[in-house]
């Protein structure tokens, strides 16, 4: 097998407070090979932009990487200076965020933002920068390029702006991209079109992708393969075919269910009871059990198996059974 | 007779520059046109879904069913009655009651300031009701314990929150809650909760709901009627079943056709052209013509008016030619 483009081995982040260390995320392990997407899903405060940060270096201190390593192309960078960081960011990793507005600078043309990431990454001229920023733009899909070069980030729609950012993300052509939320912001309409945009950069270039996202319905038509993560740690993860379709772990199964999507034609949705755990005061053994249906006394002592494993895929002592979720 | 009678409402905003800008700049005024010439009626015990993205103007029609925005034309009339031009004090007085919201950020919506128990009695101690044991009641009902009516806001989750908003909505036994987004900013698991809960409240205390969403599988979910608005004007009404198997307007089937799904991994999707207009300068005829794959000449002349079709009403030159693709 090739190698992978990103690997996390063991990755934990820690915040020391006054009150205690919290751990946003604990010991997640995965690969995303060349041309892959890894969609990583979970609800707020489950620890997935935490993951994104660690793994490009922005983390807010006082939270630090204080175990495991993040490998790009073999190579370990979890500690490489800021100064090591700043070349692997934007040049290696490309990123998206949430918010298309907040990821542009106001005061610059975009063929300015677009030229100058460009000058600070690949070695070329001025000019031969520039043409590359209208390919860039042209790539992801606005209209005549070369007049929007000195147009400024307001001047664009939310989904136009949103294509500015991913073609910013990838000017350098990044091996790696790293999109947060990247539609959450937008219309239905725009999201499909920012989607099969993503998909068909991925595809094109050979890229690997992490996406991180709530919609369980963006994920589903997005990613190759599917992290699912609960209070920091990894539940489950796995082909999105398998993940959505049969599912192990029962925080997956619920998630799933309580999709309006997924109940269409019913009464009542599938709710799970309860609400995440806070970072302060998590359960021991499993951190779902308080909210499990599955739940048994070993779960409430001893965290769930391993995951990352060839045989098993679900952080679950009593995962679900295929037969059983056909009955 | 219906609970609730939108006829004909329009909003139009001014959004020009300030007088002396226009002035030097020789600018005209701009004027944007949010809500355009829209009439439903919600029947008592039913839920009537808004949906549309934004700039549709669905959350200006909630305003105005309100009372918090006066329409520029056209009228809201609820239980009959028209708040903006009666004059009747107790008449106003006694619909007023009748309505309450609940907003989509649960975090903005209540004040920090205040314990939860004052929150939600306030609907009915600000017009000097009985309030004992109120807030216990309501909070039981909508599955708090009645111990957390001593509590701040800033000591609940998200969906705790949301569950608060909807114990307040309750408290001074309304028969219309005008749901703004109502669950856009919970997980989904919570999501779930939130929904459950309102369905089984509106069966508890007959209540009729206008939910106003972008999500059209939490509206799938929850509407009797559902309305889709663009650019301000409705296109297309019809029960959920209908709208979601055999839509008859474009723009909606390019909605369902566009939003993901769970079952569709690997879906390849012809991602829908264009983006929504700028409303201050809408395209003449359909609003809709420039992405509508179905658009002739005459659509780009001549506005469709919204007449009845099947089950429902839809506004379009060619209703009922467009085909799901995905459909089964």
């Amino acid at each position: 097998m090739d190698m992978p483009v990103l690997s996390l081995r063991n990755l934990t982040v820690d915040i020391p407070t006054r009150h205690g260390t919290l751990r946003p995320v604990d010991d997640v392990s995965w690969d995303i090979a060349a041309g892959e997407i890894l969609g990583v899903v979970g609800e707020s405060g489950a620890g997935k932009s935490m993951t994104g940060n660690a793994v490009i270096g922005l983390l807010d201190p006082p939270a630090h990487i204080s175990a495991g390593e993040v490998l790009l192309e073999g190579e370990r960078i979890d500690n490489y200076t800021l100064a090591q960081m700043r070349r692997v960011r934007g040049k290696r990793i490309g990123m998206v965020f949430q918010d298309p507005l907040t990821s542009l600078n106001p005061l610059l043309t975009i063929g300015e933002q677009l030229s100058e990431t460009i000058l600070r990454h690949l070695d070329v001229s001025r000019s031969e920068a520039d043409a590359r920023a209208i390919q860039g733009l042209d790539e992801v899909g606005i209209p005549s390029a070369r007049n929007r070069m000195g147009a400024y980030p307001h001047e664009f729609s939310g989904g136009m702006r949103q294509r500015v950012v991913i073609a910013l993300a990838l000017c350098a052509e990044p091996t790696l991209l790293i999109a947060d939320e990247p539609t959450t912001a937008l219309d239905v309409s725009v999201q499909a079109q920012i989607i099969a945009l993503l998909k068909r950069l991925c595809r094109e270039r050979g890229m690997a992708a992490m996406l991180v996202t709530h919609d369980m319905g963006v994920i589903a038509e997005t990613a190759d393969r599917v992290a699912v993560m609960y209070a920091g740690r990894l539940a489950e993860i796995g082909p999105v075919s398998q993940i959505v379709g049969q599912p192990r772990h029962p925080y997956t199964d619920g998630l799933m269910a309580s999709t309006p999507a997924a109940s269409a034609g019913q009464a009542r949705l599938r709710q799970i009871p309860g609400a995440m755990p806070r970072l302060n005061r998590m359960p021991d053994g499993c951190a779902f059990h308080p909210r499990c249906p599955r739940a048994q006394d070993k779960c409430r002592v001893n965290p769930g198996p391993k995951v990352g494993t060839a045989d098993e895929r679900a952080a679950c002592w009593f995962p679900i059974e295929q037969d059983e979720a056909a009955a | 007779m219906s609970l609730v009678s939108v006829q004909n409402l329009t909003r139009v905003f001014d959004v020009s520059k300030p007088w002396l800008n226009r002035v030097i700049e020789r600018l005209p005024k701009r004027m944007l046109t949010a809500v355009s010439d829209v009439s439903f009626e919600i029947p008592a015990r039913t839920t009537y879904a808004l949906v549309g993205e934004s700039g549709s103007g669905k959350s200006t029609i909630g305003k105005m069913v309100v009372g918090l925005l006066r329409p520029t034309e056209g009228h809201v009339e609820i239980e009959g009655v028209d708040l903006v031009t009666e004059t009747d004090a107790a008449v106003i007085d006694r619909i007023r009651s009748d309505i309450q919201m609940i907003f989509q950020d649960p975090f903005a919506s209540l004040n920090p300031r205040w314990r939860v128990r004052d929150i939600i009695v306030e609907p009915v101690a600000a017009r000097g009701g009985d309030t004992v044991g109120l807030a216990e009641k309501l909070l039981t009902q909508v599955g708090l314990s009645p111990d957390d009516a001593g509590k701040y806001p800033h000591q609940f989750s998200g969906g705790q929150r949301q569950r608060i908003c909807v114990a307040r909505a309750l408290a001074s036994e309304p028969k219309l809650i005008v749901c703004d987004e109502p669950t856009s900013a919970l997980d989904v698991s919570v999501q779930a909760q939130v929904l459950n809960l309102m369905s089984d409240l509106k069966d508890e205390h007959g209540l009729t709901y206008l939910f106003i969403s972008h999500d059209l599988t939490v509206v799938r979910h929850m509407a009797d009627t559902i309305g889709v608005l663009y650019l301000g004007r409705l296109v297309e009404e019809a029960a959920p079943g209908d709208l979601f198997t055999k839509p008859a307007h474009p723009y909606t089937a390019m909605l369902i056709e566009a939003a993901p799904r769970l079952d569709a991994f690997g879906r390849e999707v012809e991602p829908p052209e264009g983006e929504i207009p700028d409303p201050t300068d809408p395209p003449s005829g359909c609003a809709f013509h420039p992405r509508c794959p179905l658009a002739t000449e005459i659509c780009s002349v001549e506005r469709p008016r919204l007449e009845a079709f099947g089950s429902g009403r839809v506004a379009c030159h060619h209703a009922g030619e467009i085909a799901l693709k995905g459909a089964a």
